[in-house]
């Protein structure tokens, strides 16, 4: 509860003082479909924000509108509240680390960082200075004279963040940055960027459709889908209060139930599943009486046996992993066989067998009765 | 069981499964694939052997080992290659040659050896026929026969450059090459001034080699570079126009370049139809206010046409007209005025001269039959052999380095300039290195476009080939073609890199 809370006024304090804006945005690159449709969006200074969503939603389209190598078919982008729309990329002073990380083979590491100060026209002493501080601050003191082909994927990634971030600029963007690196490796560089962002403060837009990535990394997350930001929110809401159903679907894991809106009591809806009895869940967005809708519950927030209290439905356990600190149930519930319990393995909870029937429920805020896309 | 393996590692050879040592056996299981991989490409081997390697070797070598004259007059061979050259020609000497005269004119000999005595000393090849019919009819003291038949046999340096014939393994032809003179006392000078060519030959093949290198390469970095970022259908669509000179006969290409470029071709009639003819020589004539040639590049070859263009020209332009043709007119007229009309004339005919680069006529550029054709041609014909490398390595550079550079405050310019093109540089170094090392030894298209000064050491090859029948100078010729083929080689080695050349 408390982390939801935190995500909340960050959204709130960060938003007000928007350093990026993207007002009613659209992209076409064929003049036929929209790739990004109506975009607004208010990235906060000093905000890690992070674009998420499936491949082809429009993610890098938007980053690349952000950078200046692609241009808006409609709408204004806003940098420190002056339209960049008319900028050439090379004026807009955004740095970007890109997915393959574009380290220029014919030049060494040092050269590499110090491209982007021969280009601003800084004096040898100032460059020097600052390139050394730069590889300091990834670790990589030792490695100047190399060529990227001499370096792991690792030490790459660690030098396109450095390179990105020698000119200081205010904004960086990153392309799924860490999407060519194993998961090990990959869980310990999110750390590394988040601890980055932390230090300096820069504005960070960062790509990824990794959810767990970002998820550990963002502040806020903008979930794209079909080139529309399905919800803008902190990781915990976005979790926790998922608003559609393409969202509690993308992020995290989610047992779904159909059914039918009967009735609405305030902020609740009576729903009938459509295989079965009636239940209460809270209305976020299921339109009317009569209009079909999906609940969507957390595998975690699953109560079985005998506290699951006045929702209870009956569930039969179909299948058990043990997976040592949870264990992973799969039932069927209302006629639906992939309902998914995580079991918390300790005492108070009896041993499940399989083709066992044991009641569920659950608190009845966790269950969201969302649209039935 | 690891414990064993240690163990023998450490006391004796490792042994295979039956019992033979491990390295014994990898060396026999290599053996057998290699000779296998030996055996496919065998056929090959030989053929590349017996119709490139062995013929280059062979000619090499015929371009300092010259036998015909050894061969064929025995008697005087020996005593020829003893005698220093210096000292006076003795009754010896002349009675050797009349023998062997009167053996090669039995065994109708005489007409080769003749041949290859005139190489050394032209005027040679009478004296030599004419003695020899007369040779059966000497008597001594022979060395006043051979006078009496021709006086020539009365100069010692004849004797010489008989003597230099005589020497079957000589550098005479590798000197020839080079412009030197190799004679019979063993001395080595230069050639006379008007007679060295062959230096300023392989000048002008290299400096011709070197224009159609570059003018490949500004043409082709652009298409290149088009044809890398052009969507796939329309680069394919663009890569057939690129490879088109290579599917048509290069007579139907050359015949085509004739015709654009003649006098009255397609170019002349465009550039005097919008003017541009004009545009270019006012523009040339800026830059070489006072320089005959330009002064002078409308005067053209014709110098009577070029007398006559006068009044036509004050007619044209008035009585003090501003071009070209007018300032060469009155040039002609001021020459007129101090040194009647054969001064005139004379300084019209330097004017042609120094113009025939240039034009002739009304104002139209020979750009065929000339260097400047040669170069035209040969750019079009090589341009492929520049875009094919080019293409296959820019097709490797991914664009998120242009980005990447662009994003960090490059412009378009320093992007391009130091992030693209040196990734782009072992893709100019092949097609740079393919087209030089094509065009050094072009024949083709310099014989057919070439005109006088268009011509290239290929084609002295070709002329001492088929129609002086030197061969000897023609494969000394080569080889020196070959030597500098093969620095230019290492030269591009040391500089790029050769590893560092990407074909395709
Ligand atoms: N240069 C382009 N030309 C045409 N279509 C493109 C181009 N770049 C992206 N697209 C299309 O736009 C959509 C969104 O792509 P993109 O922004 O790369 O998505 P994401 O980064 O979220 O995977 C895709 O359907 C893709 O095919
Ligand atoms: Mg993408």
């Amino acid at each position: 509860m408390r982390a939801t809370s935190q995500g909340m006024d960050m959204t709130a304090d960060k938003a007000a003082d928007a350093f990026v804006e993207f007002e009613r945005v659209q992209k076409s690159y064929d003049g036929e479909t929209l790739v990004v449709k109506d975009l607004n969006l208010n990235i906060g200074r000093g905000e890690f924000l992070t674009m998420l969503g499936p491949s082809g939603s429009g993610k890098t389209t938007c980053l690349m509108m952000l950078a200046g190598f692609e241009t808006a078919t409609h709408g204004d982008i806003r940098l420190d509240g002056k339209a960049i729309n008319n900028i050439p990329p090379h004026k807009r002073g955004i740095g970007m680390v890109f997915q393959n990380y574009a380290l220029f083979p014919h030049m060494t590491v040092a050269e590499n960082l110090a491209f982007p100060l021969e280009v601003r026209k800084l004096s040898k002493a100032d460059i020097e200075t600052k390139v050394g501080r730069a590889l300091d601050m990834v670790q990589m003191k030792a490695f100047g004279g190399r060529r990227p082909a001499q370096l792991s994927g690792g030490q790459q990634q660690r030098i396109a963040l450095a390179r990105a971030l020698v000119f200081e600029p205010e904004l960086v963007l990153m392309d799924e940055p860490l999407g060519a690196l194993d998961k090990q490796l990959r869980e310990h560089m999110q750390y590394e960027i988040k601890h980055l962002h932390e230090r300096l403060g820069v504005t960070v837009v960062y790509v990824t459709h990794d959810q767990s990535e970002a998820l550990t990394m963002s502040d806020r997350i903008a979930v794209f889908n079909d080139g529309v930001i399905q919800q803008l929110a902190g990781p915990a809401t976005l979790y926790e209060k998922p608003e559609n159903a393409f969202v509690a679907q993308f992020i995290g894991e989610n047992n779904k139930l159909r059914g039918r809106v009967e009735n609405i009591e305030g902020s609740h809806a009576v729903i009938a599943l459509d295989n079965g009895p009636k239940v209460k869940a809270l209305a976020v967005n299921c339109g009317g009486i009569g209009k079909p809708t999906l609940l969507s519950i957390r595998p975690e927030r699953v109560i079985l046996g005998p506290e699951a209290g006045e929702t209870a439905l009956k569930g039969r356990v179909v299948e058990l992993i043990y997976l040592g600190d949870h264990i992973r149930c799969r039932m069927e519930v209302a006629g639906d066989d992939e309902f998914i319990v995580k079991v918390p393995n300790n005492h108070a909870h009896a041993v499940l067998q399989v083709g066992e029937e044991t009641p569920i429920g659950w608190v009845v805020d966790d269950c969201r009765a969302l649209d039935a896309a | 069981m690891a414990e064993t393996t240690t163990e023998t590692t450490k006391n004796a050879p490792l042994l295979a499964a039956d019992g033979t040592p491990l390295r014994r056996k990898l060396e026999q299981a290599l053996f057998v694939s290699r000779m296998r991989a030996l055996g496919l490409v065998a056929p090959l081997l030989a053929f590349i052997l017996a119709v490139f390697i062995i013929p280059i070797v062979y000619f090499m070598i015929q371009g300092m080992h010259n036998p015909v004259y050894a061969d064929r007059m025995p008697n005087s061979t020996p005593i020829l290659q003893a005698w220093d050259g210096q000292s006076p020609v003795t009754e010896e000497m002349a009675e050797a040659m009349v023998k062997d005269l009167i053996l090669t004119r039995d065994n109708r000999e005489i007409g080769r050896v003749a041949t290859r005595v005139n190489q050394e000393f032209s005027g040679a090849r009478s004296m030599f026929t004419s003695s020899a019919r007369k040779a059966e009819r000497m008597e001594p003291p022979f060395l006043e026969a051979l006078v009496d038949a021709d006086k020539d046999w009365g100069k010692q340096e004849v004797w010489r450059a008989i003597k230099v014939a005589a020497t079957s393994w000589t550098p005479a032809y590798y000197l020839a090459a080079l412009d030197f003179q190799y004679a019979g006392d063993g001395s080595i000078t230069r050639q006379d001034a008007e007679r060295r060519i062959h230096v300023a030959l392989f000048v002008r093949t290299m400096e011709i080699s070197l224009i159609v290198t570059i003018s490949c390469f500004v043409l082709g970095y652009p298409v290149a570079w088009l044809l890398a970022e052009l969507p796939v259908r329309k680069a394919n669509l663009l890569m057939i126009l690129v490879l088109l000179p290579f599917w048509t006969s290069i007579l139907v290409r050359t015949t085509a370049w004739i015709a654009m470029l003649q006098g009255q071709g397609v170019m002349n009639d465009l550039m005097v139809f919008t003017g541009l003819n004009q545009v270019i020589l006012q523009i040339s004539m800026l830059f070489n206010d006072y320089k005959d040639l330009t002064v002078s590049s409308l005067c053209g070859i014709d110098v009577n046409a070029a007398l006559g263009s006068i009044p036509a020209a004050v007619e044209k332009f008035g009585a003090s007209p501003p071009g070209t043709l007018t300032r060469c007119g009155a040039e002609i007229l001021a020459a007129f005025e101090q040194g009647g009309e054969s001064g005139a004339r004379s300084h019209a005919e330097a004017l042609a001269a120094s113009a025939q680069r240039w034009g002739y006529g009304d104002e139209r550029f020979s750009m065929i039959y000339n260097k400047l054709g040669t170069i035209i041609a040969m750019t079009h014909i090589l341009l492929p052999f520049m875009i094919l490398p080019l293409y296959s390595v820019m097709k490797t550079v991914p664009p998120s380095y242009l980005r990447a550079a662009k994003s960090m405050g490059a412009t378009n310019w320093t992007a391009f300039w130091r992030v693209y093109f040196p990734q782009t540089i072992p893709g100019i170094g092949a097609g740079a290195l393919l087209v030089f090392i094509l065009a050094i030894g072009y024949y083709i298209t310099p014989a057919l476009v070439g005109g006088q000064d268009g011509q290239m050491i290929s084609n002295f090859i070709d002329f001492h080939m088929r129609r002086s029948l030197n061969w000897s100078l023609a494969a000394a010729l080569g080889g020196v073609l070959l030597i500098i083929v093969l620095f230019f080689y290492w030269l591009y080695d040391r500089i790029v890199g050769i590893d560092n050349m990407k074909l395709g």
